[in-house]
């Protein structure tokens, strides 16, 4: 096992791990938002409750969803470890900076960004998650199905109306997806990189994936408080 | 042939490595477009000695971008303006009169400043030490042309290998990282057959050398290639990446 | 002193292989036991570390840069010679050994130049063993061109950075070593005398260039591989740092400096854009295959070059050499520049400069296949003039390139100084009065990877592993004279800085001691030498301190060492009553203008004895014997 962990403890090794659990996170990104697209459906909340329900109770879903925290948590540990030791790497740094120059304002405050998410994360898991699971604040509702049966589901949804009818709640949402944008403008293509996965062949496809989520799932996620506050 | 240009100098002085530095300022009267950025210092240091003060000191030699010699952040940014080339095949027509230029040696803990401009590179020596060669005595009788080598890859190689070891990549990198260094030569040596004997405890002990001299990781910034007088590209550094992989995986040193 | 140059008996195709068995050898177990200082890091000094050190030796190297892999053979462009003829164009060992004595225009040794030609094959296998990435054909064997006007193709090349590729090669073999722990490296020190006790060689004294300390180290051998000396021309293709000083301290130990006047003009560079130059870039001489050199028909036209008609234009190397055209050997094209310069026809505001015009290739080929064989050159001329070559022609004019002249050494490479060895650059021997476009690389790695360990160990086994005795008073005699000197310069405190003696130098060299001498402009240089050197010692002002990095008084070292060997270059050139190669003297040229040698009385090597400050230094005659080529006038019509 030696072998093993001064892989992964070597300064190759911590960013494959940055790039794994990052891509990782991508994945669950897709996975959220199609259940957050159920928001927007105007059936009263059944849909998106039904989601919620089958989440938060799924033995397997929550199997991963243990996982993706210890996810969250490793991205953002290793990036601190990794930051605070490229910050030694310099003791005096330049009088004069000019990074704009030879690269992309996303790619030198990634820290920066991941440390807005991971506090946007907080918030939210304070807002919806920890709600459901444990602040027993959020009522049931009931609903009848396509068989006519009445069933009943923690109203989530009621909680995210109410949350975005809120502009400052909006807005720290919409400007939080900003800067997960910004995070992945760089960070998807560069997880690539660090596995080594860099050849003329696929950069363009990496570069067209990139974009869908750099731009279109931010976009997309920003575009759901938006439309329920104008709504 | 005296030119028309005024310029201000701020220049990084400090004694030595014991030292604290600071910026101070000079004026650089006279100034030709034709000069080069090495020549304009070298008529600043001519007024310093007549006046007996100690010159700039900075490192320099062969004055036409292949030595890696040279080494300063002019205005931010590592060899000057102009991507491509060294400080040495910088020339002063690409500033303006009056212009106010700071000058600045690499800032990374693996180059202590040795002297105003100067600093100690001698970790990317250690570095090819660990590894940076293919361990063939003098005296091979393998005729040079026994093995056939695509010319892509040996052009690949030769794009890797023309790495000067000037450290503007370690300048320029947020991280002070050498990835693009260490790159380069893992890349040109994976990809010549003479190289694959020896390729998995290379990467491995280079990479250990790198990080025991103390330089930061690699963040994917691409500032390195951008800064890069020869222009070595981001594909060296995944290469070495895939090829840390590889040998992690697969080399007997448990 | 008789000049013994131990060339063998025999044939001249048996006489290295001969030789080599007949050197001693030194035991594997006994090496470690001796010390082997290298002095320089260049193509010579790195290989000839690196196979000694592999063999065993302990070895020390030291070089001046702050990394064994700047030296200046890193700049070399075109690429490197070898008799491989895998080209099956006819080229054979005989062949480059005959067109490299001839291409020295009879002025080098047939043994040596053999031995160069023999070896060079197996450099070329070395350098590939050890991951060197030379151009290939697309059917993955090596790619070769012919170069220099040579009638085969035998340079095996790496784009336009051969002497980097090959110097990394030898580098990290170096490295190699020093991991291994045969080698141990010393950078940014410089040399500054050798110690001799009884005569014979046994150790350096070397400055630390970081602390300023002076420092001996003690040896069984000491090996100079410190390049040559063109910095005496103030501006030259060299390097900054390229000295003279080690070579000199040594040739005032007692080592003879061997035709110190044959220095080689490349034609081929950008011209100097003003005062403030500190340096010549070289433009390769593939330019030539391509461009037409002209210049204004009426001196003193100074329209630009767009304006004036192709009437008025003067093709003049096709004009006077209608077979070999623009592609003349270097010394014919350098010295035509100069002379329409000299009548006036010169272009640029300096009226120093020819056109290379590539007007017609770019209408013929198009300016695209121009930019894939030259772009690079193009874009270094634009970054470095300001102008487009791709729209007006460019301006070259000769400069200063490479020394064929260095310490005497013999067949084994050892100077006059018993235990003290010169290779690559450094020594006098393989090129003649001229040296032939990719050879240098040829010799250095000849020279460190093939010749010195062969010959090494024949003394090493002679003298015996016994420890050489650090404590001996020659030691601490050379610290303190080195000590003296640094503080002498110190204390001038004049007014003029090392750098403005060195540019006078320079235009003095330049002036009387460059592309073209005559006795009257010789003796004047003589004179205005002396003066300048001991206005040098009573006016210099050198700032800073002793116990520093201090890049001041290294320079004034190195410029004091140039004053003196200025002289020696101006005495050699006069007395060398003939033109050959580099060297042209106008008393002496053909009635087509080329260099008439005189075999007669100057087939010999010109070796110059140190005889104390300020002292006409004595010459020594090595006769050159030719056994196996036909000594003839070159022509070039």
């Amino acid at each position: 096992m030696n072998w093993f962990i001064s892989a992964v403890s070597s300064s190759v090794g911590k960013k494959i791990m940055m790039a794994l659990t990052g891509l990782f996170l991508c994945s669950f990104l897709v996975v959220h938002l199609i259940g957050n697209l159920q928001l927007l459906k105007l059936d009263l909340g059944l849909s998106f409750n039904t989601y919620a329900q089958f989440m938060s109770h799924n033995p397997v879903i929550q199997t991963i969803s243990k996982g993706n925290f210890a996810i969250i948590l490793a991205h953002a540990l290793i990036a601190l470890f990794l930051t605070r030791q490229n910050a030694s790497a310099r003791p005096i740094g330049y009088q004069v900076k000019k990074g704009s120059a030879n690269s992309t304002w996303s790619s030198r405050n990634m820290g920066l960004l991941g440390t807005i998410l991971l506090v946007f994360i907080a918030v939210h898991l304070y807002h919806f998650w920890w709600q459901v699971h444990y602040g027993g604040t959020i009522p049931m509702r009931e609903y009848t199905d396509d068989h006519g049966n009445l069933v009943s589901f923690t109203d989530l949804y009621a909680a995210v109306m109410f949350a975005f009818s809120n502009p400052y709640i909006v807005a720290f949402y919409v400007f939080s997806m900003i800067a997960m944008g910004y995070h992945l403008y760089h960070g998807f293509a560069s997880a690539f990189q660090s596995l080594g996965l860099n050849h003329v062949k696929y950069n363009g496809l990496i570069r067209a994936v990139g974009f869908l989520f750099y731009f279109v799932i931010p976009a997309a996620y920003a575009s759901i408080p938006l439309i329920i506050f104008f709504r | 042939m005296a030119g028309n240009m005024n310029i201000t100098l701020k220049v990084w002085r400090q004694k030595n490595a014991n030292t604290k530095g600071k910026l101070v300022s000079y004026n650089a009267k006279d100034v030709s477009p034709d000069m080069s950025f090495l020549e304009m210092i070298d008529e600043v240091n001519e007024v310093l000695i007549k006046k007996g003060d100690e010159p700039i000191a900075f490192d320099h030699d062969c004055r036409e971008g292949i030595c890696g010699m040279c080494s300063m952040v002019i205005d931010g940014r590592p060899h000057g303006p102009k991507e491509g080339i060294t400080t040495c095949q910088l020339h002063m027509r690409s500033f303006k009169d009056g212009d106010t230029i700071t000058i600045e040696p690499w800032r990374a803990k693996g180059f202590p400043v040795l002297k105003d401009l100067v600093v100690d590179r001698s970790a990317f020596d250690r570095i090819i030490q660990a590894g940076g060669y293919i361990s063939v005595n003098t005296g091979v009788t393998i005729d040079a042309n026994a093995i056939a080598i695509s010319k892509q890859d040996s052009d690949k190689a030769f794009d890797a290998a023309t790495c000067i070891g000037c450290g503007a990549c370690v300048a320029a990198c947020k991280n002070a990282s050498a990835m693009l260094f260490l790159s380069a030569k893992v890349s040109q040596l994976s990809l010549l057959p003479q190289g694959h004997p020896e390729r998995k405890s290379r990467v491995e002990n280079m990479l250990q050398q790198m990080e025991d001299e103390g330089f930061g990781n690699c963040s994917n910034t691409g500032a390195c290639s951008v800064e890069c007088p020869k222009e070595i590209g981001q594909e060296h550094i995944a290469r070495l990446n895939r090829e840390f992989i590889a040998a992690k995986a697969s080399s007997d040193n448990v | 002193m008789k000049l013994d140059s131990k060339i063998p008996e025999g044939p001249i195709g048996d006489k290295w292989t001969k030789h080599k068995f007949k050197l001693k050898l030194v035991n594997p177990a006994n090496r470690r036991k001796y010390d082997i200082i290298v002095v320089g890091t260049g193509l010579a000094g790195s290989s000839a570390a690196a196979s000694l050190g592999e063999m065993g030796y302990n070895v020390k190297v030291f070089c001046f840069q702050d990394s064994p892999r700047r030296a200046h053979s890193i700049a070399a462009q075109g690429g490197i010679n070898s008799a491989k003829n895998y080209r099956n164009d006819g080229d054979s060992v005989y062949r480059l050994f005959y067109d490299t004595v001839k291409g020295g225009d009879y002025r080098a040794r047939e043994g040596n130049v053999h031995r160069l030609a023999e070896v060079s094959v197996n450099i070329i296998d070395q350098c590939v063993a050890q991951g060197v990435p030379f151009a290939r054909e697309y059917g993955g064997l090596l790619d070769n061109r012919s170069f220099g006007g040579a009638q085969v193709a035998r340079t095996f090349y790496a784009r336009g950075q051969t002497g980097q590729q090959l110097l990394l090669g030898a580098y990290s073999a170096l490295e190699r070593q020093v991991n291994e722990g045969t080698v141990k490296q010393y950078t940014r020190h410089e040399m500054l005398d050798v110690v001799t006790i009884d005569g014979i060689a046994k150790g350096v004294v070397v400055r630390d260039l970081v602390t300023g300390e002076i420092e001996s180290h003690s040896a069984h051998a000491v090996l100079l591989c410190t390049g040559g000396y063109g910095n005496v021309f103030y501006l030259s293709t060299n390097a900054q740092g390229c000295n003279v000083t080690a070579a000199w301290r040594a040739h005032k130990k007692g080592a003879l400096f061997g035709n110190p006047c044959f220095t080689q003009i490349h034609p081929t560079c950008i011209p100097v854009s003003g005062d403030h130059q500190s340096k010549l870039t070289l433009m390769s001489e593939s330019l030539r295959n391509d461009g037409r050199v002209w210049v204004p028909a009426k001196p003193g036209d100074k329209r630009v070059a767009a304006d004036i008609p192709e009437g008025e234009r003067d093709y003049f190397l096709e004009r006077k050499y209608p077979s070999f055209g623009n592609l003349v050997p270097r010394d014919v094209a350098s010295r035509n520049a100069k002379e329409m310069c000299d009548e006036g026809k010169g272009v640029g505001a300096s009226g120093l400069a020819v056109y290379l015009d590539f007007a017609d290739s770019i209408k013929r080929l198009g300016e695209d296949a121009v930019r894939a064989k030259y772009g690079n050159l193009f874009d270094m001329y634009a970054q470095i003039t300001g102008e487009n070559p791709y729209k007006t022609p460019m301006r070259i004019y000769p400069a200063v390139h490479y020394t064929m002249g260095g310490l005497w050494v013999d067949y084994n490479l050892s100077t006059t100084v018993k235990g003290l060895y010169a290779l690559g650059e450094a020594n006098f021997s393989d090129h003649g009065a001229n040296r032939l476009g990719a050879s240098a690389l040829m010799q250095g790695l000849a020279d460190g990877y093939f010749v010195i360990p062969a010959t090494l160990s024949d003394y090493l086994a002679e003298i015996g592993p016994k420890a050489v005795d650090k404590n001996h008073p020659a030691f601490a005699e050379a610290v303190k004279s080195v000590k003296d000197q640094t503080a002498k310069l110190l204390a001038i405190n004049g007014k003029k800085t090392a750098n403005e003696y060195h540019k006078e130098l320079g235009k003095i060299m330049w002036e009387y001691c460059g592309m073209a001498r005559n006795a009257e402009g010789l003796k004047k240089a003589q004179k205005l030498i002396q003066e300048l050197r001991a206005d040098f010692w009573k006016n210099v002002k050198v700032s800073g301190e002793a116990e520093d990095l201090n890049p001041n008084l290294e320079r004034a070292g190195r410029v004091a060492d140039f004053l003196e060997l200025g002289e020696l270059m101006v005495v050699d050139a006069l007395n060398r009553n003939e033109s050959c190669g580099g060297h042209f003297r106008e008393e002496y040229q053909t009635d087509e203008n080329e260099a008439q040698r005189d075999d007669d009385h100057y087939a010999y090597v010109a070796a110059w004895e140190y005889k104390g400050d300020n002292q006409p230094e004595e010459l020594h005659k090595e006769d050159l014997v030719f056994e196996n080529v036909k000594l003839t006038q070159r022509s070039y019509k």
